[in-house]
């Protein structure tokens, strides 16, 4: 393995360890994510999922190893590398992070009127055709505040495609929302790749989603990424984690129904 | 990304080749606005285009309200299979006036 980056492979990360302080968050990650496809992170809460997108967004520094994307070391890259690379980047976050004293359109506006000297025109149709895939046209005027959890991660996904960028990244896309606002979220994302041809990595705990959107899965466990491979091979492996992961048994038997009617009430 | 305008008989013809993203669509909405504001049908030719961002979708709907406003014939021709995706994804598709040969073109504005 020589670590160069291959022609289809968007990202290429080697070796990625991360400590915060004395605790070791990601051990020794190597993983590839083809280009053009959608790569689903998944694994439980605390495994390091959101921490591995940081380091690959350059938000966070890793202790060491490396992650190329875009023709750029990611780990050792400057900030002003970072910044020209995450021009190409399109993220939405957990928690939408829109600002709340700006209407939709404002908010979606703002990566252009800050990185680019577009005509005022083409801004507000660019904007315009964004919202309209996310099917939030009539909501261009309305507040941040004003805006249900699906619409909110709908615009949140507008400005994260507004500058056309190659790759995508989404933290829990589907997290709160109701099936139907979720499966249109999924369709939404499937249609990126195959229209506009983007890369796109998803972190999500939402099994319908994962089985929906993912092109390949990489399971993580404990800062480890313990297996990757296509949704059929990831469904089909004996790995006790990863049935776990999938639901395939109860988190826990109750066996002392008493007891645990006790743990939930509390000594009545 | 290259952006000529030649004036044919009766309209004019904007050719169009290569990229067109945010750092040129600002070049190509300049074209198409100027073009139309000499009093020509407009056709624009984008065979040879190999990559359009939205910026450059946008400046080819601005062209196109344009040419509505100013009652102009406006039309896109030989448009690719990536661009007619994006057009497909955000229904431009059925806005936009699409010819697949000039003489198509110039039957409509007889
Ligand atoms: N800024 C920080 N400082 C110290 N520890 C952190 C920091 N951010 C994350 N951690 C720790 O790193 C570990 C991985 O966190 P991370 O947010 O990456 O998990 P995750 O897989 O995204 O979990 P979730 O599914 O709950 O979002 C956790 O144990 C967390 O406590
Ligand atoms: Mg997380």
């Amino acid at each position: 393995m020589t670590g160069n980056t291959q022609t289809d492979t968007a990202i290429t990360i080697r070796n990625l360890v991360v400590d915060y302080g004395p605790r070791r968050i990601l051990n020794d990650i190597n993983l590839d994510i083809p280009s053009g496809q959608i790569m689903v992170i998944m694994g439980q809460s605390g495994a390091g999922k959101s921490t591995l997108l940081r380091c690959i967004l350059g938000l966070k520094k890793p202790t060491s190893g490396s992650i190329h994307m875009l023709g750029t070391d990611i780990a050792t890259a400057s900030q002003k590398e970072i910044y020209k690379a995450r021009k190409q980047i399109g993220v939405a976050f957990q928690g939408g992070a829109l600002f709340s004293s700006m209407t939709v359109g404002e908010n979606i506006e703002l990566p252009l009127r800050e990185h680019t000297n577009l005509d005022e025109k083409t801004i507000q149709i660019m904007s315009r055709i964004k919202l309209d895939m996310v099917n939030m046209l009539d909501a261009e005027h309305l507040m941040v505040a004003e805006l249900s959890g699906g619409m909110a991660k709908r615009a949140a996904l507008a400005r994260a495609i507004i500058m056309d960028p190659k790759l995508l990244f989404f933290d829990e896309p589907s997290a709160g929302l109701d099936p139907s606002t979720a499966a249109e979220l999924d369709q939404l994302i499937i249609t990126l790749k195959i229209s506009l041809g983007m890369t796109i990595v998803v972190v999500t705990h939402e099994l319908d989603s994962i089985f929906k959107i993912a092109d390949h899965i990489a399971v993580m466990k404990d800062g480890n990424i313990v297996e990757t491979g296509t949704p059929q091979q990831i469904s089909a492996s004996t790995n006790p984690e990863i049935q776990g992961l999938l639901n395939r048994k109860p988190r826990e038997t109750i066996v002392d129904t008493d007891a645990h009617l006790r743990r939930l009430t509390g000594g009545f | 990304m290259e952006c000529n305008v030649k004036s044919e008989f009766g309209y004019d013809l904007l050719e169009l080749s290569g990229e067109v993203d945010l750092q040129f669509s600002p070049q190509l909405r300049e074209k198409i606005l100027g073009s139309l504001k000499t009093g020509n049908p407009l056709l624009i030719d984008l065979a040879k285009v190999s990559y359009i961002d939205s910026s450059g979708i946008a400046s080819l709907v601005e062209g196109f309200q344009t040419a509505k406003t100013s009652k102009l014939q406006y039309g896109l021709l030989n448009i690719s299979n990536t661009a007619m995706q994006v057009l497909t994804l955000t229904r431009l598709d059925k806005i936009f006036d699409l010819y697949s040969s000039i003489d198509q073109f110039k039957q409509k504005l007889q």
